[in-house]
């Protein structure tokens, strides 16, 4: 597919170009890959937005939200809505987060209630980094370089609540110098599940050994995904098995921005 | 049926070290997905199938207590008979009422849930009656004592070998030289064994995927031709079904069917699909003289109009388990009751309580696989979700996860503090993780570093870089 099919993409395009963003950086990549972080700002950079990271965010509250804990999540959600809605669009480099914010947030207000709609009002305008890029600025600012073959997990709130599935594809095409070879089952979850890897580890094991497999099984040497809770998950496993495979999020072989170590390596390792 | 649901991480830990299971497993993941695939791409309705099973389903549930007196008057017209069951025990008299009163000795059995769920069999052979499973799946697992593991698939988890062996330990009239070394010898030995009991039998249970309203009619879908010899050779035919199995019409009916089949096993539609309306009539060449239909509730009606009705469009055709990753990790067993996978996630603990079932709806990673294949399109991950918010409001969840859920919660909602703590501690993980780029364990962390490296913070976190960095670019503009 060339660029300009992007035009052509099914995500609606209800809002006027934006120009003011706010990254919802997710905990996740706060505490452990500030990388992505700043990846994600230079394609939003790039595509001509510009970014504000309002320094009141935390998480998303998904955590809570998913152990059955509405009270809080709720407290938690109306602290992102308050710290976000004053942004054309909130972008987060993760679907998980950005499905919380899109669909989840609308369900802990009452409907018709004055937070519901201000959820409601969030919630249009909130998405997932490759999809904003490719659906919403409807241009490529991809212009990276990166050597070697790559496989695309999907991941599951991004894949089945937003439908992120082709938009990264079409991001990674433009990479100069990118392969992209699928793996099988890509659209199976990796076993994170947030807390259920705690909570069920044996079950977790199994389900990301099936993955690290088929990860294996294409002999790419970099692995992708839009999340860094299953990027931290699978490469922590692949890691423990010994495989010499890296693993990256998305945005930073977008962003040209490949020269930290890979997710679980160190410096001394980088080169596998 | 002896529960275990409240034990399903110890009864999962044992499913992923047993090798046969494991393999077992591996089919219904090869198996089923593919099939149901190219069964839903190779129909271009099928998305609007969907969306209209779902519409059929949803205006029953609303008009449930309407749906079921038309249904009960009509099975009246033709002949047959609705007994209420309000419970398990309640169906299991009426059932063993019915099979006393035909001086019954031997009971033939269709595949049937319901029957699962209100553990009929236990009840007629404690009451001297001998039940006896037709299909296949269900005849071997009733050999071996089991309960079934798959609802469409009940003995999925056992291999040919294991097939072998039961029956020569319950075949004993049999030579023991004779060949069983492939499925078709196993298969021709099980249907001539069974062939007689169909005869000798003089009550017939089956279950219904569909009951009927316009016209009185239970429907079966089946691959065996076994619910059909059951339900027309013995003189008393039991239908055992719940109430949400209703719809209104055969035209309705027709509709489901068309993604029932396909979202199971990926055919266009089952071998055998049965229509029976009431006993035999004078000019029938056959049929039984007595058709009941025990209707069960056991906690369904009070899931009408709470978070858990859509749960009532369920038709039982096992998509969710067959594309749910914890399912192919630990098989049906480990949920502990009648109904595995993501469907019995979200019933068990409606039917036998959130106490035995409050586990199963937590072992989930969420990725709504289960939903997006639901034929009927439940929300699956919605409502696994609801039963931890109800048990976290029971205060059911485990202490320790509630306090340190709730000293994360804390700081989550206060970011100032938030920001300095996890600054600081991530600060020095990332120090201690430099060299490595990962640990291989840490404290606290032992349910992650059990089976994999815990990813070392890369050192300082974003807030605290892009704060640096927006200070500095404020102090490059002043000066």
């Amino acid at each position: 597919m060339s660029v300009s099919d992007q035009n052509s993409a099914p995500e609606t395009t209800a809002i006027e170009t934006p120009k003011n963003v706010a990254l919802f950086v997710t905990c996740l990549v706060d505490l452990f890959r500030p990388s992505i972080g700043f990846a994600s700002v230079k394609l939003l950079e790039d595509a001509g937005c510009t970014i504000s990271v309002p320094p009141a965010q935390t998480c998303c509250g998904q955590p809570a939200y998913n152990s059955g804990d509405k009270a809080d999540t709720r407290d938690i959600a109306m602290q992102v809505i308050k710290s976000f809605e004053s942004y054309d669009a909130v972008v987060a480099p993760s679907g998980s987060c950005a499905a919380m914010i899109k669909v989840h947030y609308l369900e802990l207000f009452e409907e018709g209630s004055a937070w519901h709609q201000r959820a409601r009002k969030l919630a249009d305008k909130t998405f997932e980094l490759t999809s904003f890029l490719t659906d919403i600025m409807g241009r490529n600012p991809v212009t990276a370089h990166f050597d070697g073959t790559v496989t695309y997990h999907d991941s599951c709130s991004g894949l089945r609540e937003l439908g992120v599935e082709k938009q990264p594809r079409r991001l990674l095409e433009a990479v100069d110098g990118l392969t992209l070879k699928e793996m099988k089952d890509s659209e199976v979850c990796c076993g994170f599940g947030g807390t259920f890897c705690i909570k069920y580890p044996d079950i977790s094991n199994a389900i990301v050994e099936k993955k690290t497999k088929n990860i294996d099984d294409t002999s790419a040497g970099t692995l992708l995904a839009g999340d860094l809770g299953c990027l931290m998950n699978m490469a922590g496993k692949l890691k423990r098995e010994g495989s010499q495979v890296d693993v990256r999020h998305v945005a930073e072989v977008l962003a040209g921005m490949t020269d930290v170590p890979p997710i679980g390596k160190s410096k001394k390792d980088k080169k596998g | 049926m002896q529960i275990t649901s409240p034990y399903f991480k110890e009864k999962s830990s044992e499913a992923l070290k047993d090798e046969n299971l494991q393999k077992a497993l591996g089919n219904v993941e090869r198996g089923f997905i593919g099939k149901r695939a190219k069964a839903a791409a190779n129909l271009p309705e099928f998305e609007a199938l969907r969306d209209r099973s779902k519409e059929i389903k949803d205006h029953v549930l609303d008009h449930l207590d309407l749906y079921l007196e038309t249904y009960e008057a009509k099975v009246q017209d033709s002949g047959g008979r609705v007994h209420w069951a309000a419970g398990a025990q309640d169906a299991r008299n009426i059932i063993l009422d019915i099979c006393k009163r035909a001086n019954a000795k031997t009971v033939t059995k269709g595949k049937s849930m319901i029957a699962e769920e209100i553990a009929i069999n236990e009840h007629l052979e404690r009451n001297g009656i001998e039940p006896i499973e037709t299909d296949l799946g269900e005849y071997i697992i009733q050999l071996r004592g089991e309960a079934p593991s798959h609802i469409i698939a009940p003995a999925v988890h056992v291999n040919k070998e294991e097939v072998e062996a039961d029956f020569r330990r319950t075949h004993r009239h049999l030579p023991p030289g004779r060949n069983l070394e492939d499925p078709t010898s196993l298969l021709s030995e099980a249907r001539s064994v069974l062939r007689d009991k169909f005869l000798a039998a003089d009550v017939g249970i089956t279950g219904a995927n569909f009951l009927v309203a316009e016209t009185g009619t239970s429907i079966i879908v089946t691959n065996e031709g076994n619910g059909d010899l059951t339900q027309i050779l013995p003189r008393v035919h039991i239908v055992i079904a719940s109430i949400e199995k209703i719809v209104p019409t055969l035209e309705d009916v027709s509709q489901i069917l068309r993604v029932l089949a396909r979202s199971a096993t990926g055919q266009d539609i089952s071998v055998y699909t049965t229509f029976s309306t009431g006993p035999r009539r004078a000019e029938d060449p056959d049929g039984p003289e007595e058709y009941h239909v025990v209707l069960l509730d056991n906690g369904r009606s009070d899931m009408l109009g709470t978070e858990f009705q859509d749960m009532l469009r369920c038709i039982r055709c096992g998509a969710c388990m067959n594309h749910c990753p914890v399912y192919h990790a630990v098989g049906g067993h480990s949920y502990g009751w009648v109904y595995p996978g993501p469907m019995g996630a979200v019933l068990t603990p409606t039917l036998i309580g959130v106490e035995m079932g409050g586990n199963l709806p937590n072992a989930s990673t969420f990725c709504g696989r289960c939903e997006s294949v639901c034929p009927m399109r439940i929300p699956l991950p919605k409502m696994m979700r609801h039963w931890r918010e109800k048990e976290f409001e029971r205060h059911a969840t485990p202490d320790r996860m509630r306090r340190g859920l709730s000293v994360w919660a804390w700081m989550a909602k206060h970011p100032k503090l938030y920001h300095a703590g996890s600054r600081l501690a991530i600060n020095l993980l990332g120090l201690m993780g430099r060299r490595k780029g990962a640990f291989k364990k840490l404290p606290l962390a032992g349910g992650w570093t059990e089976h994999r490296d815990l990813p070392a913070p890369e050192g300082q976190t974003f807030q605290q870089q892009w704060a640096a960095q927006h200070r500095n670019s404020k102090l490059e503009q002043a000066t």
